[in-house]
């Protein structure tokens, strides 16, 4: 009988790997720290072209951009003459599982169907779940989802509840976990035992289906503005929206536009805390990922991951649940949308950086997302409450996630707060030397460290200097 | 209550013991099994709390203790959260409520 102990399974797990996923990662790793990204994008991913193909098959894509003119009015108040660039949202609830998560999807089903496999596992809490499910069951595949759910006392997040009840909608089978980074144990069991296809948030695939997101933005403006976005701001996890996001935009030859990541700040929470799993209102767009992903984005699923955030972001700021929470009931009463709120984690940020720019310039929240009973701010704080997390209004920056969520008794006092972007491309540096044995860096590995961090030459080698590194 | 063979049900089984957990989780989770529940199809007669074996959706073997007889959901839109009454009528005020409101 197969040793199924905790160790023994993990030690399979690039041979699973590998069977799940149909790439030989291999090919693409270089002799030293790096390997060839956009050769394994090229190799494994699908041109723009065949993605709109792809994805048009099932209706994903071609969403409306929404000119928010109320809550762009509402942030001129606050800005000083001149100031408050035109707020525009792209509408991704409108995909077929309500996130722009169906374009990694699509492509990701579409592709273990054309290799073969009878099915298709991804292990995820979130929208994702949702949006494979939905396309397994349009390509006919079957589905498995593997969720972190409850904590020991089997109390459940609403808004993940909810998700699993839609991935079980869709016909998927949903598997739910107490917390603990063992889900991934249960996932390699489970890629093993069926031999589905690992629909990963990381493959080439996955983040390759969001680039169609990025160009249809530029598209979009140029047709009825005459330019490209000024700003684009990505709500920021694992990194694969920005990612795919940037690469669609690049694509589209908009590479003047700025793009910023805005993660909510969880900082102080752990989460694989069982006792704190249940004290945090938002399940993803949070720190908690946002920050590790970004420094480390090879932590994933996948020996090496197509979401890549430092290569192409300008700015990361966050921004706290209570303004999220506010935003999110801004754009149902000034807009006449009522999205779920984690999707609009970015909004929170597009209304403090439009108070930056200028009335003429443009900034694009690239995504909303669906809502419902457990997914809206309504059972999300009322859950919180209920979990001694006190709610009030005051100056959101006073929060202590964990303990309390303020609301702003103003919207004057939104502000996104700036992470200190070169402190988090040192850590990207510094882990990525880490990770290899060898001491000595060749030319190859300096311009990787330049491509990784979206910096130059005088850059890297300042860093590694600081660090001890010879080249 | 009475569950017949073919019912759709929802069990549950402990995946580790505290001792079983992996190195990293950190000591509060360390101290909990990892749990799990999964729903199926009932493979035999049973009585909630029997460990039983069930067919999921997808036509896997589960098997684990039946914890609940066509489990369905109970999420809902919570408790009314006065808050979220106020922000609609503030942000309607300062943008719509007068000049008394503009800076």
């Amino acid at each position: 009988m197969k040793d199924n102990s905790y160790s023994a399974v993990m030690g399979r797990k690039n041979d699973i790997m590998k069977k799940a996923i149909g790439i030989d990662y291999a090919v693409f790793e270089d002799d030293g720290i790096g390997f060839d990204y956009e050769r394994m994008m090229r190799e494994t991913g699908y041109s723009l072209e065949e993605m709109q193909e792809i994805q048009g098959r099932t209706g994903v894509g071609n969403t409306p951009l929404l000119e928010l003119r109320n809550i762009t009015e509402l942030a001129r108040k606050m800005a000083a003459p001149g100031k408050g660039a035109r707020i525009f949202i792209k509408d991704e609830a409108s995909n077929p599982s309500g996130s722009f998560k169906a374009r990694r999807a699509a492509n990701a089903v579409y592709h273990a169907k054309k290799l073969g496999y009878k099915g298709v596992i991804a292990a995820t809490s979130g929208n994702y779940g949702s949006a494979v499910a939905s396309q397994a069951a349009m390509q006919g595949l079957k589905c498995i989802i593997v969720q972190e759910t409850f904590d020991s006392k089997g109390v459940g997040q609403p808004e993940i509840v909810e998700k699993a009840r839609r991935c079980e909608a869709y016909g998927a089978e949903v598997i739910q976990l107490t917390v603990g980074p063992e889900l991934f144990y249960e996932f390699l069991l489970l890629l093993e035992e069926t031999g589905y296809f690992n629909a990963s948030l990381y493959t080439p695939f996955g983040i390759a289906g969001v680039e169609t997101l990025g160009y249809e933005l530029s598209m979009q403006c140029r047709e009825r503005y005459g330019k490209d976005p000024d700003v684009v701001v990505c709500t920021n996890a694992g990194g694969g929206n920005l990612t795919g996001t940037a690469r669609g935009l690049i694509k589209a030859g908009a590479v003047e536009t700025k793009i910023v990541g805005a993660s909510v700040d969880l900082s102080g929470l752990h989460m694989a805390s069982d006792t704190q799993f249940n004290k945090k209102s938002f399940t993803t767009g949070h720190t908690g990922f946002g920050v590790p992903f970004a420094t480390v984005p090879d932590r994933s699923d996948v020996p090496r991951s197509a979401a890549r955030p430092m290569r192409y972001m300008d700015r990361y700021v966050t921004v706290t649940q209570g303004e999220v929470f506010y935003m999110t009931e801004a754009l149902a009463q000034l807009e006449g949308l009522e999205k779920g709120p984690a999707g609009n984690t970015a909004l929170v940020a597009a209304f403090s950086i439009a108070q930056e720019m200028d009335e003429d310039q443009i900034i694009v929240v690239q995504e909303t997302e669906y809502t419902g009973a457990g997914k809206h701010i309504q059972p999300q704080l009322s859950f919180a409450r209920d979990n001694g997390i006190e709610i009030m209004f005051g100056n959101p920056k006073a929060q202590v996630p964990g303990e309390n969520i303020i609301l702003p008794s103003h919207p004057s006092l939104i502000k996104a707060v700036d992470l200190d972007l070169d402190k988090l491309k040192r850590s990207l540096i510094k882990n990525a030397i880490s990770s290899r044995a060898e001491k000595k860096l060749g030319d190859k590995d300096l311009m990787y460290l330049i491509t990784e961090t979206k910096t130059d030459k005088a850059y890297v080698l300042s860093v590694l200097k600081e660090l001890g590194i010879d080249l | 209550m009475k569950i017949k063979k073919g019912d759709w049900v929802r069990v549950y089984r402990v995946i580790f013991t505290p001792d079983q957990r992996a190195p990293q989780v950190p000591d509060d989770t360390k101290k909990v099994p990892l749990e799990m529940w999964v729903k199926g199809f009932c493979q035999s007669d049973a009585q909630i709390g029997d460990e039983v074996e069930i067919l999921t959706i997808t036509g896997r073997k589960e098997h684990g203790k039946v914890v609940e007889l066509e489990p369905t959901y109970k999420h809902s839109f919570g408790n009314y959260v006065p808050e979220i009454t106020q922000i609609g009528i503030t942000l309607k005020e300062i943008l719509f409520g007068g000049d008394d409101n503009e800076r």
